[in-house]
């Protein structure tokens, strides 16, 4: 599972040329929808190649998403020689440039991307509130969702779709390095202290947000204590959640003698 | 009443009034009731014109070699995996109709057992048929959930992170959520697989409340030596139903070789044995 979020946040690339290349914009509208086919279509070729090539889940995701990344790379390219669509931006992103970019939200000015992030967080958030059971059962046991009628597949593809639409929304500030961390790094760690869903949730959010903020601040100490410039803001944070899942995995070791999960 | 797909040569013909007077299959009583199913994976079949009447009430045991069909039956009653042909009808109605009264037992391999749930929140959602869309677990579900835990024997782990409980206490957890589902017709696959003594003991006694209860159990099962004695009734799956019908009448050597064919060990030796000794209930 936490491969088909890596997945997807590769594959998506086609869906964001293609929407590019289409509308000739880089409007949000158009980018989501692309992501989300594309998100979709990544689960669904997923299913396919591994049902009808009989192989397994892992392998069948390698081959969908380095292809459909493939894919993308080439359409960038062709689209970048018009327009600025730039294949290092969608690697590591632009988040310190995110401050020059404002809209005007009541009253005061924001950066865009605040306003952006925080609705696809809003759209998680109460997808997750409110299907919360159903997420738990289908992913658990789908087999046993569908026969209580709860439609396992199709929660799939939402949640597929979701993961595709925040990686999508979170591209362009931050880059794909980032998003695949995020999506899971912090979930890890959390995993290694609970084995209750909720309280996971709530510590990977946690992590999360504490990577950022301690990665964001080591991009600016970090390389000026050694006479440097302040290094990329991005990979600095997906560094420092693998730091923070390496030091709770030590500590959980230390204490307990073992890992949790035995 | 049971009845069985296009005999094997010369095998039924003469049993068939005691089984299945004919003219009366698929009556519109019968639990579970599966009309010519035919389930094939890319093109290759693996079930054949299934044809089958489980009466309420009984205990049915799904016996036959690896490969046999056993779980794929159960799932293509379920809607789980599609049926090339065929009908099924539980209590005279279609699966899709009759959901609510049907609990399902996956095989305990079939979910991964570090997901970060509980015993209890695993045996509630059995529940979520019932709760609904959107709405969430109360109080009162998870007090049903704890008590079909004590009918299993393991309340005390109610709240034990699934990894950390046994094999044996897995299959109980499962057992539990198809309880609380209160169905009148339970699929369970390989419920037996790899548990403790005590465990197949709880298990047999939970089959037997069901069925005092009026319940109707269809079990796979893998242990030739304990049919006789766990289950009324037996289908002989290989492919085709080899053979159905009361325990003592269909679970011979003869037909257990027909479904076994050169696979038939030492093992059987000592089922028939059983099954011989085994008086009638």
């Amino acid at each position: 599972m936490s491969m088909m979020g890596d997945a997807i946040s590769h594959a998506v690339l086609p869906g964001l040329a293609v929407a590019f290349l289409v509308t000739g914009s880089r409007a949000s509208v158009p980018m989501f929808l692309g992501a989300a086919v594309v998100g979709v279509l990544t689960a669904l070729f997923t299913e396919w190649v591994r049902g009808l090539g009989k192989v397994d889940e892992g392998a069948s995701m390698g081959v969908v998403f380095t292809s459909l990344f493939a894919l993308g790379l080439l359409l960038v390219v062709q689209a970048a020689d018009h327009v600025d669509l730039d294949p290092g931006c969608v690697l590591y992103g632009a988040i310190e440039l995110t401050p020059l970019d404002t809209v005007t939200l009541a009253g005061r000015e924001v950066p865009r991307v605040v306003v952006m992030l925080g609705v696809v967080f809003l759209l998680n958030l109460t997808c997750v509130l409110v299907l919360y059971k159903e997420l738990q059962i289908s992913s658990f046991d789908p087999a046993l969702a569908t026969t209580l009628g709860i439609n396992a597949r199709g929660l799939h593809f939402l949640l597929m779709t979701l993961v595709a639409v925040t990686a999508v929304a979170s591209f362009e500030t931050v880059g794909n390095i980032l998003v695949v961390a995020m999506l899971v790094v912090p979930a890890a760690t959390a995993f290694l202290l609970t084995r209750r869903l909720s309280v996971l949730l709530v510590l990977a959010v946690g992590f999360g947000v504490g990577s950022a903020v301690v990665g964001h601040v080591a991009a600016l100490a970090v390389p000026a204590a050694f006479g440097y410039a302040s290094t990329n803001t991005a990979g600095m944070m997906a560094l420092t959640s693998g730091v923070g899942l390496l030091v709770v995995m030590v500590v959980t070791l230390l204490r307990r003698g073992q890992p949790l999960r035995d | 009443m049971l009845t069985l797909s296009p005999p094997p040569p010369a095998a039924t013909p003469t049993r068939r009034p005691v089984l299945a007077p004919l003219g009366a299959e698929h009556s519109p009583e019968a639990a579970l009731s599966i009309h010519d199913m035919t389930v094939a994976y890319h093109r290759k079949p693996v079930l054949w014109d299934v044809d089958l009447d489980v009466p309420p009430g009984s205990l049915v045991g799904i016996v036959g070699p690896n490969g046999a069909g056993k779980s794929t039956l159960i799932k293509a009653v379920l809607d789980l995996i599609p049926r090339v042909s065929g009908r099924v009808l539980v209590f005279g109605k279609p699966y899709r109709q009759q959901r609510h009264r049907v609990a399902y037992v996956p095989q305990r391999e079939s979910v991964d057992w570090d997901f970060p749930v509980s015993a209890l929140e695993v045996v509630a959602m059995g529940l979520y048929g019932r709760i609904g869309w959107f709405r969430p677990v109360t109080r009162r579900h998870r007090e049903i959930a704890l008590h079909a835990l004590e009918r299993v024997g393991i309340a005390d782990l109610a709240h034990r992170q699934i990894s950390q409980l046994s094999g044996g206490q897995q299959q109980r957890t499962f057992l539990a959520r198809a309880l609380v589902q209160e169905a009148d017709l339970y699929l369970m696959d390989e419920p037996f697989a790899a548990v403790d003594a005590a465990t197949e003991k709880a298990i047999v006694r939970l089959l037997q409340d069901l069925r005092a209860a009026g319940r109707t159990a269809l079990v796979v099962h893998h242990d030739l030596q304990t049919v006789a004695e766990y289950f009324d009734r037996v289908v002989l799956l290989n492919l085709r139903v080899v053979a159905s019908g009361l325990t003592e009448t269909v679970f011979t050597r003869e037909n257990l070789q027909k479904t076994y064919g050169g696979r038939l060990t030492l093992m059987t030796e000592a089922a028939e044995a059983l099954a011989r000794e085994t008086p009638a209930p």
